[in-house]
């Protein structure tokens, strides 16, 4: 790796994102200082001056290293993606979204066609009687204006450029991410394409995980909102969907600290390659029944499958969206 | 053991030991259906394979149809290894059924065809 | 640009290529003067599509990735709308640490937005240069201690965020018919030493606005001008004393002539706001449904108001704490009595609403019954439909519901804060811009204040469209009318400023 004059430049950067994984950073709080010391900064919100221009007309792999957030949903989204990308050594998908697709990919269980259609005409306090919506090329009076295309399927980073490393979570916790930063700084990072967190279950770092019976069988499967929530309990052994088995550790299991289960935000495992199908997996290997009836029957109070294991990364998975003839036809 | 030329054989140990992932994977590369055969509850050499694989394919199979899947294209039958008429007999109906429905016609992002004409 | 691959044909126009950001056109006639602006938002998502068929006790946690920065704002009003949809009232604990967590978060965001995004406008002041507007050119204004003392701040009222919903970005604390974790006396005896540290930072970030920006007589001319001020309706949430109140009570609507328009309960909005549509913006434009939608104007006639800290005063009668009732008299005895039309004081008002919040906090820290362990009534009736509301610190925000029998979301609809302010924000970049560049002069400067008048309103376009945070980047472009671009102007997510003439 070329090693830049000065100070090492990085930029961080964000597409369709909702701004957690920014105050994620901004929660470092006072060790901030020392990362701002030791790194020039080229683009961070708040932060220190920054060109896109310069950026553009910067020789390519200038950067030290991009950190981007936010999945690519538009045509301009996935430009700046493409552009970090050659102006840096290493690109850094930073976030649950970018690494995976994130909330904002259930979407791909829709298209364009239908959510416009829900929220530009359905939708009960849009007053629309002339049917509007946005228009990529608009003519007004003369005036000519543009928006990005808003494309019909949402991807993760790597479904748009080759990405380096991956920092996990919705959003990543300021020891996740502090860690990772010293880890680039100091060149001790591992193989690229790798995720900067443990590679192993959440279940192995959680603070009730002295109370999760070996052999655990559900006979019931319960809602959050159903039950009373011991406090001290494993969530999975009172019935609850916990994910924590299959879900990355890394994150000191925050939710379950705060009494939810874990829902899946810090992505899989490595040696996962569909992290759904994983979570269906061993949903489906607690389910305490060898009958088909029961099993149906049990199976049935989990009411959105595909929203509950798919949850942060259905763009990522190996189907990555619903099927375009489903939406057509009506279906699904 | 003669069946329809357009069925691809995958053989692993025991039922159990098909991932949901190697079904999804089969479809994300061009599988139009996906049949898994397993012993007979009560037979698995493994002790509980098969009806691991039950209570997968159970769930899977309401996954796919969220997405799209029809539920015809998957399937899970119950044959032991004597019972080769029965495989024929599966695979020949099955192939059927996927005619009927069509090719599964899978778009990968890349494809996605957007145009935006430049001003 | 053009990118061809495999059968994939996109071609962007170059001139658009710098989306992403807000963006402001600006068209001038023959004369060189403005003809038409447009503020345009570039971004959505689509959350009210993809809720759809999600278990709504989910909706919490789902709706809470529309935005990061106030996630909590999603949180509590999906929970209320949960309260809602299954008919549960919460045991009083349950709400009073519901209240609690909200008050928390509101001192730490209106702190935010104070020290670190729209505080470098007006504490180190409009004409300072650009390279000196963002949150470190707030510290070398207001001193190296003060800045550690913010970032401290923040840190403690995170920890706190963290201690009672489990994590500050996408808390967990919200169940239809409670919250998900008692409160122990150790961690009220945490929450009772950070209120109390809250309220002596609120009163100083009072005395930093009185002798930083009160004392700047530039910024003073600008908040009172003309070109930053609109008279619209008013809109925010009130207690039964028609005081401001962040948590819960009935949405209060006043005039521009400040009398009282409407009063009503979140579950009847829809007889009450509706939004419009234009093709050049992803954003749609809230208006008040009965007088209707008449354009990007002012006045009573016109259907289009204003939410977020200004207006929350304006709606109100008064604070509920004392300092903070104490600061809202000043501010409208400077100011000339209620209502206030001047955009730009929108910052004082957050600052007034930042000492309420603390003091709030307090309040709700003390109670006896906090830590009472009986956190949850759980659920029994069928869900069918429920709304709920609460005033994020960026203004009025809505979530409605509709579910089958068994609580899975058939339909959704959002009406987000920001989204409130559309029409006005988009009203403020024009009037600005008109006001300021005339005769096809341009002077240094000029572009700054069109975007002082958008950041004014502390946009958070996360919400808006349900797509973008806080801090927004934004790009102005002037056209004369053969279509020519005159000058580019460019705000990064930073705060700096970068243009071309």
């Amino acid at each position: 790796m070329r090693q830049p004059a000065g100070k090492p430049k990085v930029a961080f950067y964000w597409c369709a994102s909702c701004g957690g994984c920014e105050e994620a950073v901004v929660d470092l709080a006072e060790k901030i200082l020392d990362v701002v010391q030791a790194l020039d900064i080229v683009f961070w919100p708040v932060a220190l001056d920054f060109k896109r221009a310069d950026v553009e007309s910067m020789p390519d792999g200038s950067l030290l290293a991009s950190f981007i957030n936010g999945a690519v949903r538009t045509s301009e989204q996935e430009e700046m993606v493409l552009l970090l990308r050659r102006k840096s050594q290493l690109l850094i998908a930073f976030g649950a979204c970018a690494q995976i697709g994130g909330v904002p990919g259930l979407a791909n269980l829709w298209d364009r066609e239908s959510i416009f259609h829900r929220i530009y005409l359905e939708s009960p306090t849009t007053v629309n009687p002339e049917g509007v919506l946005p228009q990529v090329r608009i003519q007004e009076d003369g005036r000519e204006l543009s928006l990005p295309v808003f494309y019909d399927t949402v991807r993760p980073l790597d479904q748009v450029v080759e990405v380096d490393y991956y920092i996990p979570g919705c959003a990543p916790t300021p020891k996740v991410i502090l860690h990772a930063v010293q880890a680039l700084l100091r060149g001790e990072l591992p193989p690229r394409g790798s995720v900067l967190a443990p590679d192993r279950a959440l279940c192995e770092e959680c603070p009730r995980r002295d109370t999760k019976p070996e052999k655990l069988l559900l006979a019931e499967i319960r809602r959050p909102h159903e039950v009373f929530i011991d406090e001290g309990k494993c969530l999975l052994a009172q019935g609850l969907l916990c994910l924590g088995p299959a879900t990355r550790a890394g994150c000191e299991a925050l939710c379950i600290q705060g009494n939810m289960p874990c829902t899946g935000c810090f992505g899989p495992t490595s040696r996962v390659r569909d992290f759904g199908a994983k979570i269906l997996s061993a949903v489906a290997s607690i389910t305490g029944s060898n009958d088909e009836q029961e099993i149906e029957r049990i199976l049935s109070q989990i009411p959105d499958p595909v929203g509950t294991f798919y949850r942060y990364s259905l763009p990522a998975s190996l189907l990555r969206r619903r099927r375009r003839e489903a939406l057509a036809e009506g279906k699904g | 053991m003669k069946y329809a030329p357009n069925a691809r054989v995958i053989r692993v140990m025991c039922s159990g030991r098909v991932d949901p992932q190697f079904v999804l994977d089969a479809f994300a590369l061009g599988a139009d259906g996906v049949l898994i055969g397993g012993c007979h509850p009560g037979d698995c050499h493994y002790m509980e394979g098969n009806y691991k694989c039950l209570r997968r394919f159970l769930l899977l199979r309401r996954v796919l149809r969220e997405l799209g899947i029809e539920e015809e294209r998957l399937r899970l039958e119950w044959i032991s290894a004597s019972e080769g008429e029965k495989v024929r007999a599966v695979i020949n109906d099955m192939t059927e059924t996927i005619r009927g429905l069509g090719p599964l016609r899978l778009e990968a992002p890349e494809r996605e065809a957007v145009e935006v004409e430049a001003s | 640009m053009s990118m061809e691959g495999k059968t994939r044909r996109i071609t962007i126009d170059p001139i658009s290529r710098l989306e992403g950001h807000g963006k402001i056109e600006i068209f001038l006639d023959e004369s060189g003067n403005v003809e038409r602006a447009y503020f345009q938002v570039p971004e959505l998502r689509g959350f009210e599509k993809f809720m759809e068929g999600r278990p709504a006790e989910e909706m919490p946690q789902i709706t809470s990735r529309i935005c990061g920065v106030c996630p909590t704002a999603h949180h509590m009003a999906s929970t209320k709308a949960l309260d809602a949809l299954y008919q549960v009232d919460p045991p009083p604990v349950a709400k009073k640490i519901r209240e609690l967590f909200y008050s928390t978060f509101m001192v730490e965001d209106h702190a935010l937005h104070f020290y670190f995004l729209g505080g470098p406008d007006f504490v180190v002041g409009p004409s300072a240069p650009p390279q000196e507007r963002n949150v470190l050119g707030v510290i070398a204004k207001v001193g190296v201690e003060v800045g550690q003392k913010v970032i401290a701040m923040r840190r403690k009222l995170r920890e706190i965020l963290a201690a009672v919903g489990g994590k500050p970005v996408h808390p967990v604390l919200g169940l239809p018919g409670g919250v998900a974790k008692r409160i122990t006396p150790e961690v009220q005896k945490q929450i009772q030493a950070v209120a109390a540290e809250a309220i002596g930072f609120a009163q100083f970030t009072l005395e930093i606005f009185h002798d930083v920006v009160l004392q700047n007589t530039d910024y003073v001319n600008l908040i009172l001008s003309d070109v930053f001020t609109h008279r619209t309706y008013y809109m925010g949430l009130v207690d039964q004393d028609n005081r401001v109140n962040f948590y819960d009570g009935w949405i209060r609507v006043v005039s521009p002539d400040g009398k009282e328009w409407a009063r009503f309960k979140a579950h009847q909005y829809l007889e009450v706001v509706a939004e419009h549509v234009e093709p050049w913006s992803y954003v749609k434009f809230c208006y008040l449904k009965p007088i209707g939608w008449k354009g990007f104007i002012d006045g009573a006639d016109s259907g289009v108001y204003c939410v977020a800290p200004l207006a929350r005063l304006n709606a109100s009668e008064g604070m509920a704490t004392p300092l903070a009732q104490e600061a809202y008299r000043e501010f409208y005895a400077t100011l000339g009595g209620k209502p206030v039309h001047h955009t730009l004081a929108n910052h004082w008002a957050r600052v007034v609403e930042l000492l309420y919040a603390a003091e709030r906090m307090r309040e709700l820290a003390d109670d006896p019954e906090l830590t009472d362990p009986h956190v949850r009534t759980l659920p029994t009736a069928t869900p069918r439909e429920g709304v709920g509301a609460v005033e994020a610190p960026r203004g009025t925000l809505i979530h409605h519901y509709q579910t089958d029998e068994r609580g899975i979301i058939q339909k959704a609809n959002l009406i987000v804060a920001t989204q409130n302010n559309a029409a006005r924000i988009a009203m403020s970049v024009e009037k600005a811009a008109k006001g300021l560049i005339t005769g096809h002069h341009i002077p240094e400067g000029i572009l700054n204040m069109v975007e002082m008048a958008f950041r004014a309103y502390d946009p958070c376009h996360a919400c808006a469209t349900h797509s973008l945070p806080g801090n927004m980047p934004l790009f102005i472009r002037v056209r004369d009318p053969k279509g020519n671009t005159v000058a580019t102007l460019r705000r990064d997510f930073d705060g700096s400023i970068h243009r071309d003439a």
